[in-house]
Protein backbone atom coordinates (compact mmCIF):
# COMPACT_ATOMS: atom_id res chain seq x y z
CA UNK A 1 0.00 0.00 0.00
CA UNK A 2 1.26 3.12 -0.66
CA UNK A 3 0.27 7.05 0.41
CA UNK A 4 -1.56 9.28 -2.09
CA UNK A 5 -2.78 12.69 -2.33
CA UNK A 6 -6.03 13.47 -3.27
CA UNK A 7 -6.03 16.25 -6.25
CA UNK A 8 -9.07 18.53 -6.46
CA UNK A 9 -10.21 19.14 -10.06
CA UNK A 10 -9.24 22.58 -10.91
CA UNK A 11 -5.56 21.46 -9.50
CA UNK A 12 -5.49 18.54 -11.66
CA UNK A 13 -4.08 20.59 -14.93
CA UNK A 14 -1.06 20.59 -12.86
CA UNK A 15 -0.66 16.82 -12.29
CA UNK A 16 -1.06 15.65 -15.93
CA UNK A 17 -5.03 15.00 -15.43
CA UNK A 18 -4.56 12.66 -12.74
CA UNK A 19 -6.76 12.92 -9.50
CA UNK A 20 -4.81 10.50 -7.47
CA UNK A 21 -0.60 10.97 -6.83
CA UNK A 22 1.29 8.47 -5.04
CA UNK A 23 4.24 10.39 -2.71
CA UNK A 24 6.34 9.59 -0.03
CA UNK A 25 7.17 10.92 2.93
CA UNK A 26 6.58 10.48 7.19
CA UNK A 27 4.68 13.73 7.53
CA UNK A 28 1.51 15.89 5.85
CA UNK A 29 4.59 18.37 4.98
CA UNK A 30 7.31 16.00 3.78
CA UNK A 31 4.12 14.32 1.64
CA UNK A 32 2.79 17.68 0.33
CA UNK A 33 6.96 18.50 -0.41
CA UNK A 34 6.97 14.80 -2.60
CA UNK A 35 3.99 16.01 -4.19
CA UNK A 36 5.40 19.39 -5.31
CA UNK A 37 8.90 17.72 -6.08
CA UNK A 38 6.84 15.66 -8.90
CA UNK A 39 4.71 18.90 -10.01
CA UNK A 40 6.05 22.22 -9.13
CA UNK A 41 3.79 24.39 -10.92
CA UNK A 42 1.18 23.26 -8.08
CA UNK A 43 3.60 24.95 -5.50
CA UNK A 44 2.24 28.43 -5.72
CA UNK A 45 -1.52 27.04 -5.30
CA UNK A 46 -0.80 25.41 -2.51
CA UNK A 47 1.74 27.92 -0.82
CA UNK A 48 2.05 31.37 -0.07
CA UNK A 49 4.45 33.66 -0.64
CA UNK A 50 5.74 33.18 3.22
CA UNK A 51 5.35 29.15 2.49
CA UNK A 52 2.66 28.83 4.45
CA UNK A 53 -0.44 26.52 3.32
CA UNK A 54 -3.15 29.13 1.57
CA UNK A 55 -5.67 29.62 3.96
CA UNK A 56 -8.57 28.77 1.68
CA UNK A 57 -6.62 24.98 1.05
CA UNK A 58 -7.77 22.49 3.40
CA UNK A 59 -5.99 19.41 3.98
CA UNK A 60 -7.36 16.30 5.38
CA UNK A 61 -5.79 12.94 6.43
CA UNK A 62 -8.38 10.49 5.32
CA UNK A 63 -11.45 11.88 7.33
CA UNK A 64 -9.26 14.04 9.82
CA UNK A 65 -8.65 17.77 9.36
CA UNK A 66 -4.81 18.52 9.69
CA UNK A 67 -5.80 21.53 11.44
CA UNK A 68 -7.37 19.65 14.47
CA UNK A 69 -4.47 17.30 14.59
CA UNK A 70 -0.70 18.62 14.29
CA UNK A 71 -1.20 20.59 10.99
CA UNK A 72 1.63 19.74 8.71
CA UNK A 73 3.46 17.69 11.07
CA UNK A 74 0.67 15.40 11.21
CA UNK A 75 2.64 11.68 10.67
CA UNK A 76 1.12 9.81 7.57
CA UNK A 77 1.99 5.87 6.33
CA UNK A 78 1.51 3.69 3.61
CA UNK A 79 -2.34 3.31 2.76
CA UNK A 80 -3.72 7.02 4.15
CA UNK A 81 -5.05 9.36 1.84
CA UNK A 82 -4.36 12.65 2.02
CA UNK A 83 -7.08 15.05 0.90
CA UNK A 84 -6.50 18.73 -0.69
CA UNK A 85 -10.46 20.73 -1.01
CA UNK A 86 -10.19 24.27 -1.79
CA UNK A 87 -12.42 25.86 0.29
CA UNK A 88 -16.04 26.28 -1.19
CA UNK A 89 -18.01 29.58 0.44
CA UNK A 90 -19.43 32.95 -0.76
CA UNK A 91 -23.04 34.68 -0.36
CA UNK A 92 -24.46 37.92 -1.31
CA UNK B 1 -21.67 26.18 -21.62
CA UNK B 2 -22.95 24.16 -18.90
CA UNK B 3 -25.29 20.86 -19.87
CA UNK B 4 -27.81 19.75 -17.25
CA UNK B 5 -30.87 18.21 -17.57
CA UNK B 6 -34.31 20.01 -16.47
CA UNK B 7 -35.08 17.51 -13.49
CA UNK B 8 -31.39 18.06 -11.77
CA UNK B 9 -31.79 21.86 -12.85
CA UNK B 10 -35.09 22.05 -10.68
CA UNK B 11 -33.43 19.93 -7.76
CA UNK B 12 -30.95 22.75 -7.25
CA UNK B 13 -33.72 25.44 -7.73
CA UNK B 14 -36.03 23.58 -5.86
CA UNK B 15 -33.42 23.29 -2.68
CA UNK B 16 -32.80 27.35 -2.83
CA UNK B 17 -36.93 27.56 -1.90
CA UNK B 18 -36.60 24.60 0.59
CA UNK B 19 -33.69 26.50 2.28
CA UNK B 20 -35.57 29.90 2.24
CA UNK B 21 -34.76 32.46 3.92
CA UNK B 22 -31.63 30.75 4.12
CA UNK B 23 -28.72 29.98 1.29
CA UNK B 24 -28.56 26.62 -0.12
CA UNK B 25 -25.55 25.39 -1.30
CA UNK B 26 -24.49 21.82 -2.83
CA UNK B 27 -21.99 20.25 -5.37
CA UNK B 28 -22.50 19.79 -9.46
CA UNK B 29 -21.29 16.14 -10.20
CA UNK B 30 -20.44 15.31 -14.17
CA UNK B 31 -18.08 15.73 -16.76
CA UNK B 32 -15.92 18.29 -18.65
CA UNK B 33 -16.43 17.66 -22.30
CA UNK B 34 -14.51 20.17 -24.47
CA UNK B 35 -14.70 23.34 -22.81
CA UNK B 36 -18.32 22.93 -21.18
CA UNK B 37 -19.37 21.06 -18.08
CA UNK B 38 -21.89 18.44 -17.89
CA UNK B 39 -23.83 17.66 -14.75
CA UNK B 40 -24.79 14.23 -14.00
CA UNK B 41 -25.96 14.61 -10.05
CA UNK B 42 -26.92 17.48 -7.91
CA UNK B 43 -25.93 17.03 -4.48
CA UNK B 44 -27.06 18.86 -1.95
CA UNK B 45 -24.72 19.96 1.08
CA UNK B 46 -25.46 21.44 4.29
CA UNK B 47 -24.24 24.86 4.99
CA UNK B 48 -22.38 25.41 7.54
CA UNK B 49 -22.96 29.09 8.29
CA UNK B 50 -24.92 28.67 11.20
CA UNK B 51 -23.84 32.60 12.18
CA UNK B 52 -25.37 34.65 9.40
CA UNK B 53 -26.99 31.56 6.81
CA UNK B 54 -28.98 34.64 5.30
CA UNK B 55 -26.38 35.72 3.02
CA UNK B 56 -23.08 33.65 3.63
CA UNK B 57 -22.74 29.92 2.65
CA UNK B 58 -20.10 27.44 3.20
CA UNK B 59 -19.65 23.54 3.02
CA UNK B 60 -17.79 21.53 5.27
CA UNK B 61 -14.67 19.97 3.24
CA UNK B 62 -15.62 16.67 5.01
CA UNK B 63 -19.08 16.40 3.42
CA UNK B 64 -17.12 17.36 0.07
CA UNK B 65 -14.65 14.93 0.24
CA UNK B 66 -17.11 12.61 0.71
CA UNK B 67 -18.74 13.71 -2.48
CA UNK B 68 -15.29 13.56 -4.31
CA UNK B 69 -14.95 10.23 -3.70
CA UNK B 70 -19.03 9.22 -4.60
CA UNK B 71 -18.20 10.67 -8.09
CA UNK B 72 -14.60 9.03 -8.31
CA UNK B 73 -16.28 5.97 -7.75
CA UNK B 74 -19.27 6.69 -10.74
CA UNK B 75 -16.12 8.00 -12.77
CA UNK B 76 -17.23 11.49 -12.56
CA UNK B 77 -15.58 14.57 -10.98
CA UNK B 78 -16.62 17.90 -9.45
CA UNK B 79 -18.00 20.34 -12.10
CA UNK B 80 -19.07 23.15 -10.12
CA UNK B 81 -21.32 24.49 -6.92
CA UNK B 82 -24.67 25.76 -6.51
CA UNK B 83 -26.21 28.31 -3.81
CA UNK B 84 -28.88 30.36 -3.53
CA UNK B 85 -29.59 34.16 -3.11
CA UNK B 86 -32.75 34.78 -0.76
CA UNK B 87 -34.35 37.88 -2.01
CA UNK B 88 -30.98 39.11 -3.51
CA UNK B 89 -30.37 39.45 -7.49
CA UNK B 90 -28.65 36.09 -9.37
CA UNK B 91 -25.82 37.93 -9.62
CA UNK B 92 -22.53 36.74 -8.43
CA UNK B 93 -21.03 39.21 -5.38
CA UNK B 94 -17.19 40.13 -3.82
CA UNK B 95 -18.16 37.60 -1.41
CA UNK B 96 -18.84 34.94 -3.93
CA UNK B 97 -15.62 35.90 -5.85
CA UNK B 98 -13.31 36.20 -3.04
CA UNK B 99 -14.23 32.64 -2.29
CA UNK B 100 -14.22 31.07 -5.07
CA UNK B 101 -11.35 28.72 -5.69
CA UNK B 102 -12.15 25.87 -7.99
CA UNK B 103 -10.63 27.81 -11.16
CA UNK B 104 -12.64 25.79 -14.46
CA UNK B 105 -16.03 24.97 -12.12
CA UNK B 106 -19.10 26.73 -12.75
CA UNK B 107 -21.11 28.84 -9.96
CA UNK B 108 -24.68 28.26 -10.03
CA UNK B 109 -27.19 30.71 -7.79
CA UNK B 110 -30.24 30.93 -8.10
CA UNK B 111 -32.41 34.46 -6.64
CA UNK B 112 -35.33 33.22 -4.25
CA UNK B 113 -38.09 35.84 -3.97
CA UNK B 114 -40.28 35.31 -1.06
CA UNK B 115 -40.12 31.72 -0.85
CA UNK B 116 -39.96 31.13 -4.73
CA UNK B 117 -36.79 30.21 -6.75
CA UNK B 118 -36.41 33.47 -9.66
CA UNK B 119 -33.24 33.84 -12.04
CA UNK B 120 -30.76 30.64 -12.12
CA UNK B 121 -27.50 32.49 -13.66
CA UNK B 122 -24.30 30.45 -13.94
CA UNK B 123 -20.93 31.49 -13.91
CA UNK B 124 -17.44 29.94 -14.54
CA UNK B 125 -14.17 30.66 -12.68
CA UNK B 126 -11.39 31.26 -15.12
CA UNK B 127 -7.43 32.43 -14.61
CA UNK B 128 -4.62 30.55 -13.87
CA UNK B 129 -4.09 31.88 -10.09
CA UNK B 130 -5.97 33.71 -7.32
CA UNK B 131 -4.31 36.84 -8.53
CA UNK B 132 -6.15 36.70 -11.89
CA UNK B 133 -9.30 34.72 -11.22
CA UNK B 134 -12.65 36.13 -12.34
CA UNK B 135 -15.86 34.74 -12.75
CA UNK B 136 -17.34 34.61 -16.43
CA UNK B 137 -21.15 34.57 -17.85
CA UNK B 138 -21.74 30.94 -18.52
CA UNK B 139 -24.99 29.78 -20.61
CA UNK B 140 -26.78 26.66 -18.91
CA UNK B 141 -28.24 24.69 -21.69
CA UNK B 142 -31.30 22.42 -19.84
CA UNK B 143 -32.35 19.96 -21.69
CA UNK B 144 -35.33 17.27 -21.37
CA UNK B 145 -34.69 13.93 -21.13
CA UNK B 146 -38.18 13.12 -22.53
CA UNK B 147 -38.35 15.43 -25.46
CA UNK B 148 -34.86 15.52 -25.66
CA UNK B 149 -34.94 18.78 -26.38
CA UNK B 150 -32.39 22.30 -24.97
CA UNK B 151 -33.43 25.30 -23.78
CA UNK B 152 -30.71 28.01 -23.49
CA UNK B 153 -31.38 29.88 -20.61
Amino acid sequence: MSLKVSIPTPLRRYTDGAGLIEVSGESVALALESLTEQFPPLKQHLYNEEGRLRSFVNVYVNDDDIRYLQKTETAVKPGDIISIVPSIAGGQ
Amino acid sequence: MLVIREAEYEVLRRHGEETYPFECCGVLVGRFTGGDRHVEDVVRCGNTRADRPQDRYHIDPKELIGVQRLAAGKGLDIVGFYHSHPDHPARWSQTDLAEAHWLGCSYVITAVTEGVAQDTNAFVLMGETEDNKRLENEVIRVSSRVEDRTVCR
